[in-house]
């Protein structure tokens, strides 16, 4: 009885008399949420273009960030830095392109899965051989204080995280559905064959979709690494990033944005409110069985595109 | 002519379908098995075998456990070291909670254990497919793994949170615990793999395999001609699930000794993930020529740079060893993605026809 009453009871109890610190514990949420949902777009655009899941999207964001912090320790001006980071992030698109998915092509999805898994391990080895391991320090000059709006507390970082975010998606949502190249992208989306045959060519697109998740990558790198520091634990976030996706569904990018949302907040509740109950650290899978829940009464994700299947 | 079945005259449906039909697979795989069991013992040091052959034999049975759910009945999962876990914890709990219990039944019953929490989270397979499935077994992996770390229960209130074997004999020989020599624990672990291989191999080339074939193949259709989709892949997840479990359970027995949640991480389950596609999906000799190359693999890697006189960092050579293992595997998948498996299926097509080019 009482352990009933300590999850369905206690909990709202607290979060009524409180809505202070719950109005806290949701923002908190929403803004984390935002910065899982920038590690899931970069899964989704390569996923869209390619069918390919891009286990690799985290230690590319652990690498662009790597490389960022490598280049200012140079010496080198932040803005430059930041540009040539994206240079590398483009190199690297090409080199995987050529190197790695253009013999790939029309192997089987768990294939593709799986080289992608042992291109995570080459980057990592390749990003710290070339940089270093220790823990580096990322400080692009974005202020940290906390600020309080009507008693709730808020960390300005994670504000203009979540506004880097934004501007981040709606520059992609305009360059997916207004450029040629957006939609050439679309159309390799909807049909990789009839997009052949139109004449939109198929390398090029898929260099360009790593460029841009690389870029992507790149915007999550320099956001997780001023927040925690650029490390090895910051492929991990990919981890984070993968019930985001699946909640959110493989080929939405609203999907990812709304994904994340959901799971930031629901985890952050979850921890604050019902984690004490039984033993705290829930955050590791609470998003995975949210998601794997919500997954068997909508199995496409959120927004993800309705299953056709036919014999 | 080395391997050519001609003149073999199948005389009874009994030979027509026995498990290796021709008679040369007959003697490699008797010759294999006896040279494991007799001669290897006898000649290997205790590096080798600790190092080395014990875990190949208890990733092996990882693998095929993988290999049964993911290469025949077609459900990707990232979750192995999870039901590895199951295993390896139950093996602890049961052998404490009863100390005469014999080491084989404290198997049997870790691989049970593991099935049952295998078919609950079997569950989403049954609406979900392809990458939302794996992504949804991740969910098995992380909530194990944490239950494991926070449930005192399941280490018997050890302050550490660790696991330890207790000495224990099996037939009157020390087979657990610090007293147990390397080669009890290696013939314990070769025994089992063998039976539970044997009985793989039966299962699925019956009816349970090919009926999770059908499913691999295209599910919908296998429905449509009267397989249960249900049935048939959550007995993949039970069974896959079972052996992991026995795996996990020998894994925490007879090579480490001693472990916490950790030693089942993600990286393990990677790991045999990675032995089944570099061995070849659907195959279990595949299998095993996967455990063994992803067990010599690194220890190959490590002591490569001393065998060429070069000496780097320690963290170097780390990173080093890191892209060199990533990129192997991408210039395995691009040159062989079906596997070691079917490079040796090539090489008996080409023993068939030696000494004549066709």
């Amino acid at each position: 009885m009482e352990l009933l009453t300590a999850i369905f009871f206690t909990p709202f109890v607290e979060m009524w008399e409180f809505p202070a610190f719950f109005a806290e514990v949701v923002i908190n949420g929403l803004l984390t949420g935002v910065m899982y949902s920038l590690v899931a777009l970069g899964f989704v655009l390569i996923f869209k273009a390619s069918e390919i899941f891009n286990f690799a999207q985290g230690v590319m964001v652990l690498f662009a960030a790597l490389s960022l912090v490598g280049l200012m320790e140079l010496g080198v001006p932040t803005w430059l830095a930041v540009i040539l980071a994206l240079g590398i992030m483009v190199v690297l698109a090409l080199v995987i392109e050529r190197v790695m998915l253009r013999p790939l092509v029309n192997q089987d999805p768990f294939i593709l899965f799986m080289s992608t898994i042992g291109l995570t391990f080459f980057l990592e080895g390749f990003g710290e051989t070339l940089w270093g391991s220790n823990v580096k320090r990322l400080d692009i000059g974005i202020p940290k204080d906390v600020i309080e709006y009507q008693g709730v507390l808020l960390n300005e970082f994670d504000i203009i995280a979540a506004v880097v975010g934004a501007i981040l998606v709606i520059g992609l949502a305009i360059f997916f559905t207004k450029t040629p190249i957006g939609r050439a992208l679309r159309a390799v989306a909807d049909d990789h064959q009839a997009a052949l045959s139109v004449g939109i060519p198929l390398k090029t697109i898929w260099v360009i979709v790593w460029s841009v998740s690389g870029g992507v990558a790149l915007v999550a790198g320099i956001m997780w690494g001023a927040k925690s520091g650029v490390q090895f634990s910051l492929s991990l976030i990919a981890l984070k990033a993968l019930p985001v996706l699946i909640l959110g569904g493989l080929t939405s990018i609203s999907g990812a944005i709304v994904g994340g949302l959901i799971i930031g907040v629901g985890e952050k509740v979850a921890e604050i409110y019902w984690g004490p109950l039984i033993g705290g650290a829930i955050e590791n899978w609470f998003a995975y069985i949210l998601a794997m829940v919500f997954l068997l009464f909508r199995p496409q994700g959120l927004f993800g595109e309705r299953i056709i299947e036919r014999v | 002519m080395i391997y050519r079945e001609a003149g073999q005259f199948k005389t009874s449906y009994g030979t027509d379908q026995a498990m290796l039909p021709i008679a040369q697979d007959r003697w490699v795989v008797g010759a294999a098995v006896a040279v494991m069991l007799l001669v290897v013992p006898f000649i290997s040091n205790e590096y080798m075998l600790q190092a080395v052959l014990i875990p190949f034999l208890i990733l092996s049975l990882a693998a095929i456990g993988l290999n049964l759910l993911t290469g025949y009945a077609g459900q990707l999962s990232l979750g192995t070291a999870a039901f590895m876990a199951v295993g390896g914890y139950m093996a602890y709990k049961f052998t404490t909670m009863f100390p005469g219990l014999n080491l084989l039944v404290v198997f049997l019953f870790s691989g049970v254990c593991a099935a049952a929490v295998g078919l609950v989270f079997g569950i989403p397979s049954l609406r979900i497919k392809g990458f939302y499935l794996a992504v949804a077994t991740l969910a098995a992996q992380f909530f194990l793994n944490w239950t494991f770390n926070k449930v005192p229960w399941f280490y018997n209130y050890n302050p550490s949170g660790t696991i330890t074997m207790p000495p224990r004999e099996l037939f009157g020989v020390m087979a657990g615990g610090p007293a147990a020599t390397a080669e009890t624990r290696y013939l314990i672990a070769l025994v089992v793999v063998v039976v539970l291989t044997v009985v793989a191999k039966n299962l699925v080339r019956g009816r349970i395999g090919r009926s999770w074939m059908a499913i691999r193949d295209m599910d919908i259709a296998a429905e449509i001609i009267g397989f249960q989709p249900y049935q048939t892949k959550l007995l993949a997840f039970a069974i896959s699930s079972f052996y992991c479990g026995v795996a996990g359970a020998m894994y925490f027995c007879l090579y480490l000794g001693s472990a916490e949640s950790e030693a089942y991480s993600i990286d393990l389950s990677f790991e045999v993930l990675f032995m089944v596609i570099i061995g070849g999906l659907g195959s279990l000799l595949g299998s095993f020529l996967g455990a063994a190359f992803i067990v010599l693999l690194p220890i190959f890697l490590t002591n490569a740079p001393q065998l060429v006189g070069l000496t780097l960092p320690i963290d170097v050579q780390k990173h080093i060893e890191l892209m060199v293992f990533g990129g192997l595997i991408v210039w395995f998948l691009i040159v062989e993605p079906r596997g070691l498996a079917r490079l040796w299926q090539i090489a008996k097509e080409k023993l068939r026809r030696w000494p004549f080019p066709y």
